[in-house]
């Protein structure tokens, strides 16, 4: 019988994850989401704990763990503040594609950095009018001598503001569709880059998401990730290995809200007891119970496979994990909220914030639909 | 500097505690065991000490096979090694712990020794000074700030005394250290640490490699209980006249205390 229980280590990591959040990010999670200031000190210390990049191989000067690993990880952030989680989690699903697709050289060269500095980068493949449909984008590379000259937009790009690389999906013939893609590495100081103002969104506000434009910036070949047409593999190849861990910050979160409830339900008293005393408040907090579960199981699953080098599965898990993850974060949140009745609905309390910020999870790295269809194809193809 | 810190695992603070069904002891099923927080303030002061001065930092506890977690603790911390004296089935008091203790520190001669004013679970405060006796070096306790002297060989101990004064004692090295909360802020165990820590050996010891298997208990348990349950209060009904007298009545005939 196979077991589920962690390694020492993996205990170790949830546990010094747990100190963290409830040290340096849950104090801080209501100031900096009123404030949707950068949580910048907040990822220095992210990073001086060795809580970022945690993928990159010994060899390159990481830790080398996987995406089980990250998944534990992401639950812990993702229950202290899934905006602050997002700015932290980003790199890895940046630089994933570098430690991908890149040889030595270029993981060296570009994500070496990464490890003497709390360094940001941003994961660019959404455009304006390329979202779930990523293999229609249209930021173009054009060949120039040694190098690709880059031109296009792109849209809701994660710590946009403060990366110092953008990991740039872009296309060198848009007839060719998804053959036509490619991924260039582009580092900030390139001419030519231009970065919007952040956007105004519902939650998630400690994170930064805006646009960003590229016009006629030169990079060289040297930063193309594999060989052109290999853009569209590396995307999926990347959003599969990250999903679980996405998945896992919802997770979190709603761990979050259950527990909250939990708290409030014992202190509340209507009709001269604690509301914890009903079974229609006793009920929810079973069903909210049953859902973290479950899909922390799955996010353990995907992460799982994707170690063991099972791709096909990985992927096949990781759209499940992300899809039932996100979605029951979104009703767990909502019945938080419920659970707090009119207090809930205010700032004074923490659920209302959590179900702003879950919200975000069935649209980002995939939305839930598009989770569904990624599913539906493992389950229809011959 | 040879830096020891002594530290014992203990029951979360967070734990509830149950009794063995014979009142022998605590339930040790469900409990959830960390550092002692005191001693996570020694291991601080030891990974700082050894930074200023340069030397090594060793850990030492000793009990069961579970104290492993803590001693990996305080690895990932940034301590450099870590010794274990097994316990297993033995029922030690404090006295004999002490006595294992200072059997691997006679082995090892330490500089300096720091550990946590006491255990937050029995709250015995007793190991550190009977170790320190056992030794034949000074110790100082309640220990909220050290300086060392710049050749190394004396320290200054500030202790907190009633009414906020200070009382500084100046000790020749070696000495142990016994720390108070304030004197640092522990770091994380960071998750590079975590993953140095799993490669770092352990050196364990029984009492019999010790030659203290011998050392008999000075104490015994003879039951444990359970603080009473408070009862619910009283409350007093009817206008303010007949609360009053029935308050007083009350004071009189049931509390005794008027």
């Amino acid at each position: 019988m196979a077991g589920f229980r962690l390694s020492d280590e993996q205990l170790a990591l949830k546990e010094m994850a747990r100190k963290f959040i409830e040290k340096e990010v849950i104090p801080v999670a209501g100031k900096y989401d009123s404030s949707a200031e950068f949580p910048k000190d907040v990822i220095q210390k992210a990073w001086e704990n060795g809580l970022m990049n945690i993928t990159v191989p010994e060899k390159f000067g990481g830790l080398g763990l996987g995406v089980f690993d990250d998944v534990l990880l992401n639950e812990e952030l993702g229950a202290g503040c899934l905006g602050i989680g997002t700015s932290i989690a980003v790199n890895t699903l940046a630089l994933t594609p570098i430690l991908l697709f890149g040889n030595d050289e270029q993981i060296q060269r570009l994500v070496g950095p990464f490890m003497e500095a709390p360094k940001l980068a941003s994961f660019c493949l959404t455009e304006p009018g390329a979202g779930s449909d990523a293999g229609s984008l249209s930021t173009t590379a054009k060949e120039d001598g040694d190098s690709y000259i880059l031109n296009g937009s792109k849209m809701w790009i994660t710590n946009a503001g403060f990366a110092d690389l953008y990991t740039v999906f872009c296309t060198v013939d848009k007839s060719l569709k998804s053959k036509g893609m490619a991924c260039l590495v582009v580092p900030r100081d390139t001419p030519g880059i231009s970065v919007g103002k952040p956007e105004d969104k519902m939650g998630q506000k400690a994170s930064d998401t805006r646009a960003i434009s590229f016009e006629n910036v030169r990079v060289p070949k040297a930063n193309l990730l594999g060989k052109i047409g290999d853009g569209f593999k590396i995307a999926l190849t990347t959003l599969d290995r990250t999903r679980p861990a996405i998945a896992s910050s919802a997770v979190g979160a709603a761990r979050a809200a259950l527990n909250y409830s939990i708290g409030y339900s014992k202190e509340r008293k209507q009709f001269n007891r604690p509301i914890s005393d009903f079974q229609a408040i006793q009920f929810m907090l079973a069903d909210m119970a049953t859902k973290v579960e479950a899909a922390r199981l799955l996010c353990y699953q995907a992460g799982f496979e994707i170690d063991q080098g099972n791709l096909r599965m990985g992927s096949y898990y990781s759209a499940h994990a992300k899809r039932f993850a996100a979605d029951m974060a979104m009703e767990v949140a909502t019945d938080a909220v419920q659970i707090y009745g009119g207090y809930g609905y205010t700032k004074e309390y923490p659920v209302e914030k959590i179900m702003r910020d879950v919200k975000l999870v069935q649209i980002y790295e995939g939305t839930s639909q598009i989770q569904r269809v990624v599913i539906a194809r493992h389950l229809l193809e011959d | 500097m040879n830096i020891f810190v002594l530290l014992k695992q203990v029951p979360d603070t967070e734990t509830k505690i149950r009794l063995k069904g014979d009142n022998s002891g605590i339930e040790s099923g469900d409990i959830k065991w960390i550092v002692s927080p005191y001693d996570e303030f020694a291991i601080e002061e030891g990974l700082k000490t050894k930074e200023a001065n340069g030397g090594t930092v060793t850990v030492l506890t000793a009990g069961p096979d579970r104290c492993v977690e803590a001693l990996r603790t305080a690895l990932a911390m940034g301590a450099d090694n870590a010794m274990h004296v097994k316990t297993d089935g033995d029922n030690l008091d404090t006295f004999q712990v002490a006595k294992a203790l200072a059997a691997v520190l006679k082995q090892n001669t330490p500089d300096l020794v720091f550990a946590g004013k006491q255990a937050i679970d029995d709250d015995q405060a007793a190991v550190f000074g009977y170790v320190a006796e056992f030794l034949d070096i000074p110790s100082v306790s309640v220990v909220i700030k050290v300086e060392m002297a710049n050749d190394k060989k004396s320290l200054r101990a500030h202790r907190e005394v009633d009414g906020g004064a200070k009382h500084i004692i100046e000790s020749t090295l070696p000495c142990l250290v016994a720390v108070n909360k304030g004197i640092n802020s522990p770091r994380y165990a960071s998750l590079p640490g975590i993953m140095k820590a799993k490669k770092k050996e352990i050196k364990t010891f029984t009492l019999a490699d010790l030659g203290v298997a011998g050392e008999t208990a000075r104490v015994s348990e003879s039951a444990y209980a359970m603080p009473p349950e408070r009862s619910a209060g009283k409350k007093i009904e009817g206008d303010a006249a007949a609360q009053a007298k029935e308050l007083v009545r009350l004071l009189r005939e049931e509390a005794k205390v008027i």
